[in-house]
């Protein structure tokens, strides 16, 4: 089992309605966010190119948040989910500087904090907040070892790309573009 | 035009718009924990030689500093930790595959270490020092015939908490600034030079601090040669490492590092000890508080800038 | 020796410590073993109150989910409602910030003054301030007689009011989103297919084969149903067409972006016409069997053809016409979206005719993937009396102008307010209820004199909004997830209706609109308006008029019934009966001809800006709605303040930075309060710069939103108004930078 999530570069109008949708059902705390939109512009007037990114943790298959651990409260959850304890975390801030896409931060209470692809909304069978939310159903997200799963169909016949794919931590978040 | 930026307000406290977790708890514990690896290093290699009676000062009253040190340095790590009453946890477990963790291990094996080293000289720096517990008594005896492993080992795990406070920077490759190689020898070698540094200054023996001098001169220069090859390396390497070359070649940290820590760190002391070699007079003190400055602004400018060096945005 | 005091506080210091000691070890295990941190909330420990949305019109339908602890953790979309399918917009998700923003308004307030002259507003009792109310509206009516009390509202707040109001005996109300909106369109739309486009607008946009976006910024406006049909269209292959002089996000996404020069739509309207007409690719026999006046109209656009156009629009002659043949590819499904805030440059009904046009060529208009026929389900009003008949309205302000409006007109509603302006029935008092009128209006010193001008404003509203700065009472109303309200009957592809019902109580000591307005009522002695303790009752009646229960709708939060009205498309060769003079679709307008208005649209130029000065263009962004949100913790975490965006041309130019911060004049001296980070950005022209409406609020007690970014209506002072129904054009106002606080430059200048 594998989780993973499609971005559809081509409908995102970066909304944001996954950033609150996430906070909401996260209690993630004002003034930080596990997810956001990234806006990118290339060219000059008329000639533009414009791409919303809805980002978050790659939930990478090599991560080096995880290897970097020394309590290991950085681990891996069933489907490749990579999630903190957080009574085993003592705010070292190494995995925050481990990771290439900035997407972890340290939680006012003292723990170190990021997406966590809902897991416990997941292990109900759900999907994660955001995706449930989109309005204009960009999102998709499922298991990439089974080729019926939403995300599995949306990047099937795309061309699709990851971000920072140099820094080799194989992230599973796949833009479509 | 390229425009790339966040706009979902996206504005983190401590990761916007730099990473800033780490401040000074971290240099300052990296400086002490390589200043104590090259006190150790040396008074082991001394010892191993059986120059200990002409190194009085390298073997016997400079390993103090060590556990001082070691104890501030870890103190100083545990005030950086945000959830500090999990610290314990460290200990629970052993991720070989954790910088951070090779850290807490190794002081747990040194620290104790060099409190043996320091205690097992108490008798001749003390006269009548008494341990006044008979286990205590034997186990110093124990010690002191075995001297020369101790210093084996005090040796080894010195250097390899020297190279560890390089490598612990140089694991993040998602900083551009600290994926290099080069970082683990390099802070070997400056806490190396700064371990000799501090013995310099507290000898009172000038043949020592000759001795001493000549070895430190060569770190130096050393140390020069690797910084040299470190920014090569980032000039030769991708966009990221350009820009984090460019930090000190006309960015922000430009004249911090090239003064504090090049001219003042190991320029100039280099050139005192040639003179001091050479038979002039410069004061004793000078030499080593330029290298005590120079090797903490290194570390503090490094881990300051690595985090602002980022992957995207 | 310790007082008693300091006596007492050591001690609940000292027991404070031990109970949290003792709360470490109990509760979550040893404070040691088990983290403090609170997680999510699994949805079996959560309650749904079904109730719909009102941070902005769309009126989502949407579950409160509240803990255990009564607390609304989340509000998610209700599947079966049409205009959500479930997913609720980044407004509605952050709604629970409206709920609980420390800013709210939470007692009565009553504008008092001090002994040494100043004013105030000081807490009052909620009879208290009902009955300063009610004693006005009593004078209102003795010395000048009730349509002397005018209402200004916005969403399901004012309906209450109007209600009120009517009872009272007056009419004079006026809804900003009409005049300073979408009347246009409104008018423009009825003249020629004898219907509303409605709100939301009846676009088939998920079976469409080309969308075109003149006027919209889908996508940036979030209009729920829309942007998700938008995204099927997407998925659908369909060909969208945007015409902008800014890379909207719909520009981003379409096939084709026109970047228009702004000013000009209407001769790039007119010159697709021609092309449909003379090239034989309008809908034939579409337009012989409903529609009148295609003679007029092709001997109208002969001229018009897209060379013409080039030289006005700056748009490819090519470009004209491949976009033209694309909507002739896809017809009859195609939509030309009717947009929203078109109020532009005072000829913005023709322009709208000009779209409605469009649409009737192609064939467009009761056919799939077009506009369809959309049916609401009309609910019962509850019984009251007949309404008195006031002895004049909204429409005597226009004193014969604006003769095709269909809705007050706000900007005549202040001008009436201000006797120097000389108007035959004048506006005494005023009643505001869910609408922002300094932020939202254009010409602010015309407002300015309006509210100093009547003797009494009353306003109801959630947050301390600029306008209650101007009150003489202030009503703290209660969220719409505190109350119940109105049943919610919008017309759509099915009808259907939603319930609002409160998913916990209102906080502090605010009160629904509905018991606000019942209590004033009373005391005006309009019982038999409001014959019913709780508005439960009116909602159930109703619901058990249309054969519900509020029992039923409070398990399922929306009910779909069956069409009655006919199919949703017009079938094949139909007979079908206009609602126009002619009984057709009126190409040439029989209604604007009779009233000396151009029977078919012509283009005018429009004053260019100046040297040095750049045409403000303004809009929406998708986490906001217009002024109301600025402040909501969640909505604002996401944008908390606007910028101006530059061309980079123009920052070379002036020497501008990103996110430097400038201070703007416009083309009448008028300066921006507050100065603004400046956005250097390729998506806008060199000619124009663009801000997001609703930012730059003035009244301090908005913690998050005071003194954020600046206030585009502050630069709106120039407005063409629209001579067929008074719509107030704001595009025409220019500005200029200013690098220094000109705060500061007066001071130099005056020492």
């Amino acid at each position: 089992m594998r989780y993973a999530m499609a971005i559809d570069t081509k409908k995102c109008v970066g909304c944001g309605d996954c950033v609150v949708a996430c906070q909401t059902e996260n209690n993630v705390p004002h003034g930080y966010c596990r997810d956001w939109i990234v806006e990118r512009v290339d060219g000059t007037y008329p000639s533009l190119s414009l791409e919303f990114r809805s980002e978050r943790c790659n939930h990478c298959d090599n991560s080096p948040c995880v290897r970097c651990c020394p309590t290991g409260a950085s681990h891996i959850e069933e489907g490749g989910i990579v999630s903190v304890t957080p009574h085993k975390c003592i705010g070292c801030g190494a995995c925050i500087q481990s990771c290439p896409y900035d997407a972890r931060y340290s939680h006012p209470d003292g723990y170190v904090d990021k997406c966590t692809f809902c897991l416990h909304r997941v292990q109900k069978g759900q999907k994660t907040a955001c995706v449930d939310v989109c309005p204009t159903k960009c999102l998709h997200f499922g298991d990439l070892d089974d080729p019926n799963s939403d995300v599995s169909l949306a990047i099937k016949d795309r061309s699709w790309k990851v971000l920072a794919p140099e820094a080799g931590t194989k992230p599973q978040l796949y833009f479509l573009t | 035009m390229k425009e790339e930026l966040f706009v979902s307000g996206r504005n983190i406290p401590n990761i916007d718009p730099y990473l800033n977790i780490w401040h000074w708890q971290i240099p300052l514990y990296l400086f002490l924990g390589g200043l104590a690896a090259g006190i150790l290093f040396f008074a082991g290699y001394f010892v191993v030689r059986g120059k200990e009676k002409e190194m009085k000062t390298t073997v016997k009253i400079a390993p103090i500093i060590a556990p001082i040190a070691l104890i501030l340095g870890l103190f100083a790590l545990f005030l950086d930790l945000k959830h500090k009453l999990f610290f314990w946890q460290l200990y629970t477990t052993i991720r070989l595959e954790s910088p951070m963790g090779w850290g807490a291990w190794t002081l747990m094996i040194i620290t104790p270490i060099s409190f043996i080293w320091v205690a097992s000289y108490m008798k001749e720096l003390i006269p009548g020092w008494n341990w006044k517990f008979d286990f205590l008594e034997k186990f110093e005896a124990f010690v002191i015939k075995h001297r020369v492993s101790l210093a084996w080992i005090m040796m080894i795990y010195a250097i390899i908490l020297g190279v560890y406070t390089g490598i612990l920077l140089s694991a993040f490759n998602a900083r551009p600034l600290w994926n290099t190689s080069i970082l683990g020898p390099l802070f070997l070698v400056s806490g190396f030079s700064t371990g000799l540094a501090t013995i310099i200054w507290m000898s009172k023996d000038a043949n020592e601090r000759k001795i001493l001098s000549r070895i430190d001169l060569v770190f130096i220069i050393i140390e020069i040669f690797l910084i040299v090859h470190l920014f090569m390396g980032f000039l030769a390497g991708s966009e990221t490492a350009i820009e984090a070359a460019n930090l000190f070649l006309g960015g922000e940290f430009t004249v911090s590092f090239w003064v504090f820590v090049v001219v003042i760190g190991l320029i100039f002391p280099a050139l005192f000890e040639t003179l001091e070699i050479w038979g002039m007079h410069v004061p004793k003190w000078l030499p080593p508080v330029m290298i005590l400055f120079g090797g903490f602004m290194f570390r503090f400018i490094m881990v300051e800038a690595g985090q602002i060096t980022r992957y995207l945005y | 020796m310790k007082t008693r005091r300091d006596f007492i506080k050591i001690s609940t210091a000292g027991a404070g410590a031990a109970a949290i000691s003792f709360k470490a070890l109990g509760s979550k295990g040893f404070g040691l073993f088990e983290s403090k941190t609170e997680g999510p909330v699994s949805d079996e420990d959560l309650t749904p109150y079904p109730t719909y949305c009102e941070v902005c019109f769309w009126k989502c339908a949407a579950w409160a989910y509240v803990d255990k602890n009564g607390t609304i953790r989340k509000v998610v979309g209700n599947k079966n409602d049409p205009h959500c399918n479930g997913r609720l917009c980044p407004r509605g998700t952050g709604g629970v910030g409206m709920v609980y923003d420390e800013d709210r308004l939470k007692t009565p307030l009553i504008r008092d003054t001090r002994k040494d002259g100043t004013q105030y507003f000081r807490e009052a009792t909620w009879d208290e301030a009902l009955n300063k109310v009610a004693d006005k509206m009593k004078e209102v009516k003795e010395k000048y007689g009730p349509e002397a009390f005018g209402l200004f509202n916005h969403g399901t707040p004012g309906g209450h009011f109007h209600h009120l109001l009517r009872a009272y005996g007056s009419e004079s109300n006026a809804e900003p989103a009409f005049a300073n909106c979408r009347g246009p369109r409104s008018s423009a739309y009825f003249s020629t297919f004898g219907a509303y486009v409605g709100s939301p607008e009846c676009t088939d946009i998920r079976d469409t084969k080309c969308l075109v976006l003149i006027g919209s910024h889908l996508g940036e406006n979030m209009h729920n149903s829309q942007v998700q049909e938008m995204s099927d269209a997407i998925d659908n292959g369909a060909t969208i067409i945007t015409v902008d002089p800014r890379f909207s996000t719909a520009a981003a996404h379409s096939n084709h972006w026109l970047p228009i020069k702004p000013s000009t739509d209407i001769a790039l309207l007119m010159a697709w016409i021609h092309v449909l007409i003379y090239e034989g690719l309008y809908d034939k026999d579409y337009v012989e069997q409903y529609t009148f006046g295609l003679d007029y109209l092709k001997d109208h656009v002969k001229n018009m053809t897209p060379e013409w156009a080039y030289g006005i629009t700056t748009i490819e002659p090519e470009e004209i016409r491949r976009t033209a043949r694309a909507m002739a590819d896809a017809a009859p499904a195609v939509i030309i979206h009717p947009g929203r805030h078109v109020v532009w440059y005072g000829d913005d009904t023709q322009r709208g005719r000009a779209m409605a046009i469009l649409t009737a060529l192609l064939g467009a208009w009761g056919k799939r993937g077009g506009l369809y026929f959309p049916e609401g389900v009309s609910v019962p009003a509850y019984p009251h009396p007949h309404f008195p008949e006031p002895k004049w309205t909204w429409k005597d302000w226009n004193a014969g102008r604006y003769p095709l409006a269909t809705m007050g007109i706000t900007t005549e509603a202040l001008k009436a307010s201000i006797p120097r302006y000389n108007y035959k029935h004048q506006l005494k008092a005023w009643l505001v209820a869910g609408t922002n009128l300094p932020l939202s209006m254009p010409d602010k010193p015309l407002f300015k004199e309006a509210a100093d001008s009547v003797e009494f404003i009353a306003v109801m509203d959630t947050m301390p909004m600029d306008i209650t700065g101007y009150a003489d009472v202030i009503f703290p109303e209660a969220t719409y997830l505190e109350r119940y309200d109105v049943i919610r009957s919008a017309a759509n592809r099915e009808p259907n209706i939603a319930l609002r019902m409160p998913a916990i109580e209102p906080k502090y000591d605010s009160k629904p609109g509905w018991w606000i307005a019942k209590q004033i009522g009373e005391r005006l002695g309009l019982h038999d308006y409001f014959n019913y303790d709780d508005y439960s009752e009116v909602i159930d009646w109703q619901l058990k008029q249309l054969g519900t229960s509020l029992e039923e709708m409070k398990k399922i939060g929306v009910k779909k019934f069956p069409r009655k009205s006919g199919p949703l498309y017009l079938g094949d060769g139909e007979n079908y009966d206009f609602n126009t003079t002619t009984g057709k679709i009126e190409l040439y307008s029989v209604d604007f001809a009779d009233h000396g208005f151009d029977p078919i649209p012509n283009y005018t130029k429009h004053p260019e800006p100046p040297q040095n000065f750049y045409r403000l263009i303004y809009g929406r962004a998708p986490m906001h709605t217009f002024s109301r949100t600025s402040n909501n913790p969640h909505l604002s975490d996401l944008m908390s303040e606007n910028s101006v965006w530059v061309n980079p041309k123009v920052a070379d130019l002036w020497g501008l930075k990103n996110g430097q911060e400038v201070w703007l004049k416009n083309q009448d001296d008028a300066i921006t309060s507050f100065p603004v980070k400046v956005r250097v950005t390729e998506r806008i022209r060199w000619d124009s710069v663009y801000m997001v409406h609703g930012f730059g609020h003035k009244n301090k007690k908005l913690s998050r939103a005071f003194g954020k970014g600046a206030a585009d209506t502050e630069m709106i002072t120039n407005v063409a108004v629209d001579p067929i129904m008074g719509g107030t054009g704001m595009r025409g106002n220019f500005i200029t930078f200013l690098t220094e606080d000109p705060a500061l430059e007066e001071k130099e200048v005056k020492a």
